[in-house]
């Protein structure tokens, strides 16, 4: 048994109503945790005042130096004791999922079983890190909770200016449109900098994230700096039979509208005799025509990823987009494994020494312009990085000779 | 001898493959299509003929252990005891056995988990920590989620939108909630309150001057200690300052506001990756249930609904019908806020005599 729950009448409202609560989840375990009774006290003092009242600090386990997100109370008496002393320290640990999020049951109750012994027994699955966040330890059951969870497979993820924790979608395990082993891709690029997750000293966060088609279920493009997306180079299958049968089904003002028209490059066209038409040299990949017709339509044999550089947040210059650096590669081999993999060193160095303290990639490439960025990593240019050529004559160009060369000596070699 | 001290083992990502459902590890790689036989329900068929059917449900996600171990006896009855997760926190049962599929919905509906969240439905919403865990934040997340959510739980459970609808909140700035077709983000209106007694102990100074995106912040001497101060009128009361200097409180109860942005996307379908924009300010943090933000995102999501064309995005909406008529069937005012002014501000301007009337 615990100690008695506090009264908690903003919390309450939130009991009610047809969406899981996370409320009255941590009310049971407030039935025999004190920590968990605690926290309902501050969190409902923070649902009154409107204010948060958490600061950070420096936890951590053996070993690594970053992981932990430290958390002790600011609601403090005039004696500066903590008003709700058992959640007075509130700590998370961030924790690696398997690449696409699959677990099986055991595991999870691994997992509960280790988190009721040394934590308040509230975990999300998953932050938007795209870690599994265990929420609330004290200071001195981290490492023992870290520890566990250690044994039985799991380690920590990043925090602080480091490399962070990676997100795969499902892919290849579940999803037609899957353009590559996107857990293979996530677990070579993140396994292979875990020195530079758990020991941060990169000039702020790095982050990957895989996708296994344009969709980008993963959000890649935006919300990491070294985004891995599927895609083909081939042309896109097509089973005339489906379309056909699309067409009777569905009719076909709807498959001109929905099909034919939303196709951003006019690149389908509909047959008299309801097949389709595909202008496979001016498809961009983008999915939609793919995504509505799923047994007619799907992706090409000749499968492969684009690499983007540079997605981000907000702070400081403003919301960035990822930009291709790379258009195509296969990943079939392991020396196709081994060379995204030195890509991603390149740029990871190229950023450590490069970039201003909390700058993210992005930032830093537009301070310096992604030719600068592109010379420093080892990367030829490619006119699938722009949407369109400078429109600004102020620059100068009496190199011009020499680099029309190099295109025209990788256009003869074949790259 | 001293006890050897535990290191740990630096095993990274975990491998998914044991812990995978026995028919998605069959068919890894060799999905043929996929349809939806109603709506939190995927059907995924193998080229060699394997079907696999997915019940997607939504949850709180930060979940207590008895919410985890119910889950789990659930999937251990009829999923083989495998599940995954989305993004958008929702837990997908995968069974390879139609019959099942049903009793899985019953179950999961009686257990108080709404199946939906596939197809052109309001999805889940992504969101951050709040006041439950975050150290700067401006308002709750898990809170604002759930009361909204309880009031979209028809469109969770329905497929009838235009397109998908993700919706993120995000409760400061930086916006860790992401891009959304719908967003709501705290926005601050008033410049960070400096406790200049300590601000020399717990900032370091150059940093918390170089993180300003406007350069407002200035080394000073007040009162005899070294502070800083904030040029009023430059700031732009974003609180990047906040994070590496809390004596810059940047939070306040009435004037940290909520601001809803609408039409962004991170698919490549149709169009490229759309970043959101902003359309709604102003609007009172006022927990437990924000009543007030649900308003105007069930009048902007009524608006898309009711008149974008099939499979238009929130943002393909928009640019179809051109922000004027989207200001006018939504009711809300356009304001002078509304245009914008940061680096790039130009590329947003209309350069052009294109204008609906």
């Amino acid at each position: 048994m615990a100690k008695k729950q506090h009264d908690t009448p903003n919390l309450d409202q939130l009991e009610s109503g047809p969406w899981p609560s996370f409320v009255t989840g941590i009310k049971r375990l407030a039935e025999k945790n004190d920590m968990a009774v605690d926290l309902l006290g501050q969190l409902e003092t923070s649902y009154k005042t409107k204010e948060g009242y958490w600061k950070g600090g420096t936890v951590g386990v053996r070993g690594y130096g970053g992981g932990i997100i430290p958390r002790f109370t600011e609601l403090k008496d005039d004696n500066g004791k903590p008003i709700y002393p058992d959640a007075a320290e509130f700590h998370t640990l961030r924790v690696m999922p398997p690449a696409g999020m699959h677990y099986d049951t055991k595991t999870l109750r691994d997992m509960c079983n280790i988190w009721e012994k040394h934590g308040s027994g509230l975990i999300a699955f998953h932050g938007q890190s795209g870690d599994i966040m265990f929420q609330g330890a004290t200071t001195e059951k981290v490492q023992e909770a870290f520890d566990d969870l250690n044994d039985i497979g799991f380690d920590l993820g990043g925090a602080g200016p480091a490399v962070r924790t990676g997100m795969s979608c499902v892919g290849a395990a579940r999803c037609e449109h899957s353009c590559a082993n996107e857990q293979q891709i996530h677990r070579s690029l993140v396994n292979n900098f875990l020195d530079d997750m758990h020991r941060p000293s990169l000039p702020y966060k790095f982050k990957f994230k895989v996708s296994g088609c344009p969709n980008d279920c993963m959000n890649s493009i935006h919300r990491s700096d070294f985004a891995v997306i599927g895609t083909w180079r081939d042309d896109m299958k097509v089973d005339q039979e489906e379309v056909v049968n699309f067409v009777k089904e569905r009719g076909r003002k709807y498959t001109i509208d929905n099909i034919v028209g939303r196709c951003p490059t006019n690149a389908l066209s509909l047959n008299d005799d309801d097949t389709l038409e595909v202008d496979n040299r001016n498809c961009v990949r983008c999915m939609h025509c793919i995504n509505v017709m799923t047994k007619a339509l799907s992706p090409g044999d000749d499968k492969g990823v684009t690499l983007l550089i540079g997605g981000k947040r907000t702070l400081k210059i403003g919301d960035t987009m990822g930009t291709v650096i790379k258009p195509f590669m296969k990943m079939e081999t392991e020396e196709d494994y081994e060379a995204i993999v030195e890509i991603a060193e390149e740029v990871i160095d190229f950023f450590a020494e490069n970039a201003l303290e909390h700058e993210r990639t992005g930032e830093m490439i537009e301070r310096i312009g992604l030719v600068n960025f592109l010379e420093g990593v080892g990367i030829d240019v490619d006119p699938n990085m722009v949407s369109e050529p400078r429109q600004s004559s102020y620059v100068r160009m009496d190199t011009w000779a020499e680099e029309a060369e190099k295109w025209e000596e990788r256009k003869a070699s074949g790259e | 001898m001293a006890e050897q001290l535990r290191m740990p083992i630096e095993s990274g990502v975990p491998d998914p493959m044991p812990l995978m459902h026995p028919t998605l590890k069959a068919n890894f790689g060799q999905w043929k299509y996929h349809d939806r036989p109603r709506p939190g329900v995927l059907r995924h068929v193998a080229k060699g003929g394997d079907q696999v059917w997915t019940v997607r449900a939504g949850t709180q996600r930060q979940m207590d252990l008895h919410t985890i171990r119910l889950l789990c006896d659930i999937a251990d009855e009829f999923a083989d005891g495998h599940v995954r997760f989305t993004i958008r926190s929702n837990i997908e049962y995968m069974v390879s056995d139609q019959s099942k599929v049903d009793p899985l919905i019953k179950k999961l509906t009686d257990e108080g988990f709404p199946v939906g969240g596939t197809g052109n439905s309001v999805t889940m919403i992504a969101h951050t920590q709040g006041w439950l865990h975050c150290d700067i934040p401006g308002t709750d997340a898990s809170g604002v989620v759930k009361a909204l959510m309880d009031e979209l739980h028809d469109e969770f459970v329905n497929e009838r939108m235009p397109n998908r609808v993700h919706m993120t909140t995000s409760c400061c700035q930086i916006n860790c909630g992401g891009q959304g077709d719908i967003a709501i983000n705290i926005q601050h209106t008033k410049p960070p309150k400096i406790n200049h007694d300590l601000v020399a102990n717990a900032c370091e100074r150059p940093s918390v001057v170089a993180r300003c995106p406007v350069a407002a912040i200035r080394p000073a001497m007040v009162n005899g200690k070294p502070s800083l101060e904030v040029d009023e009128k430059k700031c732009i009361c974003c609180g990047a300052c906040y994070p590496p200097c809390p004596p810059m409180q940047i939070n306040d109860p009435e004037h940290s506001k909520l601001a809803i942005w609408v039409g962004g996307k991170h698919s490549n379908a149709r169009s490229k990756p759309m970043f959101h924009k902003l359309v709604a300010a102003d609007i009172p943090n006022n927990p437990p249930r924000w009543p007030e933000v649900s308003v105007v995102v069930k009048k902007i999501l009524r608006c898309y609904q009711n008149d974008a064309k099939d499979w238009e995005r929130m943002g393909d909406w928009i640019e179809r019908i051109g922000w004027p008529r989207f200001f006018e069937l939504t009711e809300l005012p356009f304001t002078k806020f509304h245009i914008d002014d940061w680096r790039g501000a130009r590329q947003s301007l209309n350069s052009s005599t294109h204008i609906r009337f």
